[in-house]
């Protein structure tokens, strides 16, 4: 599996392809297969507050995943650029924006510039998390298959317009799946 | 320090308004492991000469909300609560799904002990070691579903404010709290968490209520405590997530296939307060129960299994109903049990359970009583306070279970459970009518009988050191799957039961604690220990009520009228099979013929501290 080279080039994914990864509140389970995944693969122990993908339930039963969507125009790595540390750039072979730790001060540059706010800043080191989608095979997205639920989908990157509007603030989705799921009593929930 | 393990608790004196770590022993640790088998040590420990004054609902009682070395890294959570019980004046191991434990685990925390009462209404915030005790005057007397969305509204404004452009999006906030039923100290009520999870068994919503506690919430940044083998614990969380994502049914269905399976197969279903236990109504297929669910699969933390269902009635006259599946007991002490044969009634009957902060179990057990009473005339209409107690009325059914939680008219009485409302209706009426109160030891029986014999075994609950709790009821030989001494270890290990197996956790807890047990060993060796700790709290008991094992360890008088009706009509257990096993049961865990644990079994396991309390259960006994 192909890691973050500090200050080197573009890492390349193994499977040689661009991907994203949708996600489907609709069959997310809340089990957060994605996130133990997630930080057994990045940080080597069950550790929820580093995960980079996180799932948030903020009524029972409505479990929106959220992680990063590589916009185009990569708002964090501009932020970080203003602010003059340069600490994260594109993945070449994945889009995904890396985050090199020896740069980052935890200024939070991109936490505030991102429309989802998606990155957050490690508790340990304080160094910035952006998924990196493992380099092209993402761990959540195989955990969450394997579990039969495919509420990740990992699939071409094709329309980087539209998979860009992914960058959202849960409570954005909330407000409306509680609709749909529990009718006019949503409201008093 | 133990791998595994932060080491330390967070103790939380709400009458001096105080917080302090405690630190645990490593030596402690390994021979009681965490959960249910920690929290016997450490109320024993600490009470075992003046168990029998302690009060369950006094501000003395300490309240233990509890991990294990497995929780957060075996897959699905669970946080165990425990205190003396207000239901068998024993200690039981008490456990529900929320995320608080692995909160606790996060945040350098094996548990949290609350202790006294506060003057008003609180709660209680921890984050990362840290706890604040908070007005929680606004959230008092409010149901379940509000009291989620309001403190829920203000932890995460509280942390979106403090974090958000800091640190990032916060996780939402992960919290336990008691509704209307906990606070009226109502026996049968249940901790809670996310409207549906509760901890029932026990009666610990009824001790948060004594306390004046509202609410728990966790906070915790850390990873899980560091294990001795990381590497084996990440390929042991492979093979776990395999092996359980092959579990289709469970994953399909949880255990909502019960009401019909459980009664037409097995027969032993409660059915109209366990006068039968056999039925064939199509109706309570899971077909119908999952018509109505909104999510078929959701899990807590870390659970590939995601038993639990959503279930929500958007129209009609119960609209707004919402609770989870319902699972197997709530669908059989809700449904059958009370005559209800409708599934959008028994969602609308676990909802109200929910909202009110009620065991679904020995609630539904309670009220099936009551009707059976009624029937009989014992208890009349304006007994009811003008309610007509008719099997297969939902309405009153949760008129009743209202009453229970807010301790209106006869449900003051009701809500001191089964066991003690049978004591006073005897006394107040002048009938015996012990012979429909179906508990073991003050803990209705749960949803599963032994008449037919092809459930529960006969001398299961007589033996049990949770009374009729059907997560913690012997088996023999004592190393089965599902037995009493398994169960001691899945809730000192702290995980879920379903998700367990009788090897695999046991390789966690090697690769996590370096510590080398298996199931043999675990019989031989901690589960009698916990089970002696938790026998000896239990026939000491006190101070409204205490158990003489030669009366009380038995099953209930109901279980021995012969099934009624259904292929095994005119089964029942004979009494001399019960009686028989008991004592060998007492022999495999080393306790004496009056299912005392005997000096040499205390000596043995390192429990010498107990043989004083011991003698005083002899000496009571005339043994």
């Amino acid at each position: 599996m192909s890691r973050h080279i500090a200050g080197g080039t573009a890492v390349s994914a193994p499977t040689g392809r661009r991907i994203f990864i949708l996600r489907d509140p609709h069959r997310c389970s809340g089990c957060r297969l994605c996130e133990v995944a997630c930080s057994l693969h990045h940080e080597g122990t069950v550790f929820p507050e580093a995960s980079r993908i996180r799932v948030i339930e903020l009524i029972p039963g409505i479990d929106v995943p959220h992680l990063c969507a590589k916009c185009p125009d990569y708002p964090c790595l501009k932020a970080c650029q203003r602010e003059g540390y340069n600490a994260i750039r594109v993945d070449e072979a994945t889009g995904a924006p890396i985050v090199d730790a020896d740069k980052c001060t935890g200024c939070g540059a991109c936490i505030r510039a991102c429309p989802g706010k998606v990155p957050r800043l490690h508790p340990v080191t304080r160094k910035a998390l952006i998924c990196d989608l493992c380099g092209g095979d993402p761990a959540c997205v195989k955990a969450c298959r394997d579990a039969g639920y495919n509420a990740l989908i990992a699939v071409p990157e094709t329309d980087r317009d539209l998979f860009e509007l992914y960058s959202v603030m849960p409570q954005f989705l909330v407000e409306r799946l509680k609709e749909t799921y529990y009718g006019e009593h949503g409201g008093e929930m | 320090m133990a791998y595994g393990y932060a080491g330390r608790i967070l103790e939380v004196d709400l009458s001096r308004e105080k917080t302090r770590l405690v630190e645990l022993d490593d030596e402690v640790l390994e021979a009681f492991i965490g959960g249910r088998g920690l929290g016997a040590y450490l109320l024993m420990r600490e009470f075992h000469g003046e168990w029998e004054g302690l009060d369950p609902l006094s501000p003395r009682n300490p309240l233990y909300f509890l991990t294990g070395p497995l929780t957060g890294y075996y897959p699905g959570v669970k946080l165990l609560v425990t205190a003396k019980s207000p239901q068998s004046n024993g200690i039981v191991g008490s456990v529900l799904s929320s995320e608080v434990a692995i909160e606790l685990r996060a945040a350098g925390l094996d548990g949290l002990v609350v202790r006294g009462a506060a003057k008003s209404p609180v709660y209680v915030y921890v984050e990362n070691g840290e706890a604040e005790i908070r007005d929680a005057e606004h959230l008092w007397g409010l149901g379940g579903r509000e009291t989620f969305r309001r403190l829920r509204d203000e932890l995460y404004r509280e942390l979106l404010s403090r974090h958000l452009n800091r640190d990032g999006l916060p996780r939402e906030p992960a919290f336990v709290y008691i509704g209307p039923a906990g606070e009226n100290r109502v026996r049968t009520a249940a901790v809670m968490a996310k409207w549906v999870h509760a901890a029932g068994y026990g009666g610990y919503g009824a001790v948060m209520g004594s306390k004046n506690l509202k609410a728990v919430a966790v906070r915790g940044t850390g990873p899980m405590p560091r294990a001795k083998w990381p590497g084996w614990v990440r390929m042991l969380i492979q093979a776990a997530w395999e092996k359980l994502n092959g579990n289709t049914l469970t994953k399909y269905w949880g255990t909502g296939l019960g009401a019909y399976m459980v009664a037409a197969r097995t027969s032993s279903e409660p059915v109209r307060n366990w006068r039968e236990e056999w039925h064939r109504n199509r109706n309570l297929a899971p077909q119908a129960f999952e018509a109505h669910w909104v999510k078929r699969y959701w899990g807590d933390y870390g659970c590939p299994s995601t038993c639990m269902k959503v279930s929500f009635l958007r129209n009609g006259r119960y609209a707004g109903s919402a609770t989870d599946a319902p699972d197997y007991e709530l669908q059989a002490y809700l449904g059958p049990n009370l005559g209800v044969f409708e599934p959008r009634a028994v969602i609308h009957l676990s909802y109200l359970a929910d909202e009110l902060g009620l065991c679904g179990i020995q609630t539904g057990n309670v009220m099936g009583f009551a009707a059976e009473l009624y029937e009989r005339g014992v208890l009349t209409r304006e007994d009811l306070g003008g309610l007509e107690l008719k099997w297969g009325d939902a309405d009153a059914f949760a008129r009743l279970m209202e009453m229970i939680a807010r301790r209106e008219g006869i449900g003051d009485l009701l809500a001191e459970g089964v066991y003690r409302a049978a004591r006073r209706i005897s006394e107040w009426k002048g009938v015996d009518v012990s012979d429909c109160a179906v508990h073991v030891k003050g803990i209705g029986v749960g949803a599963h009988g032994v008449r037919s014999g092809k459930d529960f075994p006969a001398y299961s609950y007589p033996v049990g050191v949770q009374g009729g709790d059907h997560t913690s009821a012997p088996r023999l030989p004592v190393t089965k799957m599902w037995g009493e001494h398994w169960a001691t270890f899945v809730d000192s290990a702290v995980i879920c039961a379903f998700n367990a197996d009788d090897k695999l956790p046991f390789e966690f807890l090697k690769a996590i604690t370096g510590w080398d047990v298996d199931m043999e060993r675990w019989a031989r060796e901690h589960a009698k220990r916990i089970l002696a700790v938790q026998r000896l709290a239990l026939l000491l008991g006190g101070p409204d009520a205490y158990w003489d094992p030669r009366r009380d360890d038995d099953l209930p008088k109901r279980f021995y009228e012969p099934l009624p009706s259904g292929p095994f009509k005119g089964k029942a257990p004979r009494r001399e099979e019960v009686e028989e096993k008991r004592l060998e049961y007492y022999g495999e865990v080393g306790w004496d013929r009056l299912g005392v644990p005997s000096d040499e079994t205390l000596e043995e396991l390192g429990l010498g501290w107990l043989r004083g309390a011991a003698e005083r259960v002899r000496r009571r006994l005339g043994g």
